[in-house]
């Protein structure tokens, strides 16, 4: 696993991040002079990689690219998996990015001043084009599998994972790169802003993601990169590799309602099957990391969801988004690897201003607070526009 | 511009842009200050410019020198002396 995200560079930052309930969302002041309604962003400086990699392997990197690629070269090294190994043995690729929107404007606006695409340079169309992470990962790390991504808004790093986990259970594939890439530029962010959806409690950043609070009044958008290696069991077992936990159920389902509408129903649905396909009851779920992004509607429909799944069982719930933000296309895998650092390590990550529930959320367990507790079953829930769900069960591998 | 300004701009940006190494484009003369340009040196096998970073020079000769390359005119040029020939035919003093 490798992750890079506005709570820590690292598998060790962000599991001590996790653990202290520690913020990563701040204010770029550049947003408002650009038109925004919010300036709260999740805070992520985008990595120098001149001089560790080869020009010609970064010129066709986007900033999600370049996110993507410190998160699985952390991925790579913490499954041992050598450039040599790569080379010698076929893994594929399933990474969710639904956007390259700095890219695409940076283009744009190199043309509107030199009316030439002479000068735009090699590395544009690279760096534009939706499948930017996979077509770059695929080339840096010599990949040789399946290789594609997986564009199904925030939902895209869940299914992707998901994705992954079908091919390897079908025998297609042995090892599988998995994760989510999301740019965290203004450029980016920009369109999401106009639905008014983001919150505007610019006085105390840290405290405007509150999922789940009678006081939510909005999302942070975020950004990064999240990495995993899903691997078949017995070919885990025969190379010797670290084994962080199993995928056991992934579950999906679309709405087919209006584009922005959540649907508890949808969200039943997904998480039913993910449940089902890991051969699970609801009181087998320890903890659920929850989709909830701070939005009014969204966190309403998933715990009317949650509810009625789980009822009186009540497992422990948090969203992580409280202190990452919404880290959109990334959000279904970064979640997979906060919930996993959750298992090994036997806790429940807060969700931090979590202060009073609303008429919904009050029938939920929420863990306000960090929790000690060993958590052998874990389901990670993604939501997106257009009504695209996803659910994924994840156990403690013994 | 003279040449020795040409040359300049030239091997800076190779060496770091392209991030071509040193070595291949210039070599240690007796008078230890100076180095010398590897004017025989072929651009595509001894400096590894592909394609993709003919696309970039266009772009780099743009800003240095307010020239746009012609790939028509650019199908002779082979090695690095060709390159700098090239460049000052079109802004030498």
């Amino acid at each position: 696993m490798g992750i890079y995200s506005c709570i820590g560079a690292g598998l060790e930052e962000v599991r001590d991040a996790l653990y202290a309930g520690r913020s990563g969302i701040g204010i770029e002041p550049e947003r408002s002079q650009y038109g925004f309604r919010s300036p709260l962003t999740g805070i992520v400086p985008v990595p120098q990689l001149k001089g560790k990699l080869d020009r010609r392997l970064r010129v066709g990197l986007a900033e999600e690219g370049i996110f993507a690629y410190v998160a699985t070269d952390e991925a790579m090294r913490t499954a041992q998996i050598t450039p040599d190994y790569a080379e010698n043995n076929e893994i594929g690729i399933f990474y969710g990015n639904d956007s390259s929107a700095k890219a695409v404007i940076d283009a744009h606006m190199l043309m509107v001043e030199k009316r030439d695409t002479a000068l735009l340079g090699s590395g544009a169309i690279f760096q534009s084009m939706n499948s930017t992470v996979t077509m770059n990962l695929s080339t840096i790390f010599k990949l040789r599998g399946i290789n594609m991504t997986i564009s199904a808004a925030c939902a895209s790093g869940s299914h992707a994972i998901g994705l992954g986990y079908m091919f390897i259970k079908q025998g297609l594939q042995d090892m599988v790169l998995c994760g989510g890439a999301q740019e965290i530029n203004f450029y980016s962010m920009a369109t999401f802003d106009a639905l008014n959806a983001f919150s505007t409690r610019v006085d105390a950043p840290t405290q405007a993601s509150r999922p789940f609070d009678a006081s939510r009044d909005g999302l942070i958008p975020s950004g990064g990169a999240a990495s995993l290696i899903l691997e078949d069991y017995e070919h885990a077992i025969r190379r010797g590799a670290t084994i962080y936990a199993e995928i056991t159920g992934y579950g999906f389902s679309s709405n087919g309602m209006q584009i922005s509408q959540p649907s508890a129903q949808g969200s039943v649905t997904a998480i039913q099957r993910a449940l089902d396909d890991a051969g699970l009851t609801p009181a087998d779920i320890d903890y659920v990391n929850a989709h909830a992004t701070s939005t009014p509607q969204g966190d309403m429909f998933e715990a009317i969801a949650l509810d009625r799944v789980f009822g009186a069982v009540r497992p422990l719930i948090s969203s992580t988004k409280a202190m990452t933000g919404h880290e959109c296309w990334m959000a279904g895998a970064s979640e997979i690897i906060y919930s996993t650092l959750m298992m090994q390590n036997s806790f429940v990550a807060p969700n931090i201003n979590f202060e009073q529930p609303d008429e919904y959320s009050q029938k939920l367990n929420i863990a306000a607070r960090t929790v000690n507790k060993e958590l052998n079953a874990i389901l990670s829930n993604s939501f997106g526009f257009g009504g695209t769900n996803s659910a994924l069960v994840i156990r403690k591998f013994r | 511009m003279q040449r020795k300004d040409i040359e300049e701009k030239v091997t800076d940006f190779l060496i770091e842009e392209l991030e071509v190494e040193r070595e291949l484009i210039l070599a240690p003369a007796e008078d230890a200050s100076v180095e010398l340009l590897k004017t025989d040196a072929l651009l595509k096998d001894d400096l590894g410019i592909d394609s993709l970073d003919f696309v970039d020079i266009v772009v780099i000769v743009e800003r240095e020198f307010g020239f746009k390359p012609k790939p028509e005119e650019m199908a002779d040029v082979r090695t690095l002396g060709h390159f700098i020939d090239y460049i000052e035919s079109k802004v030498g003093a």
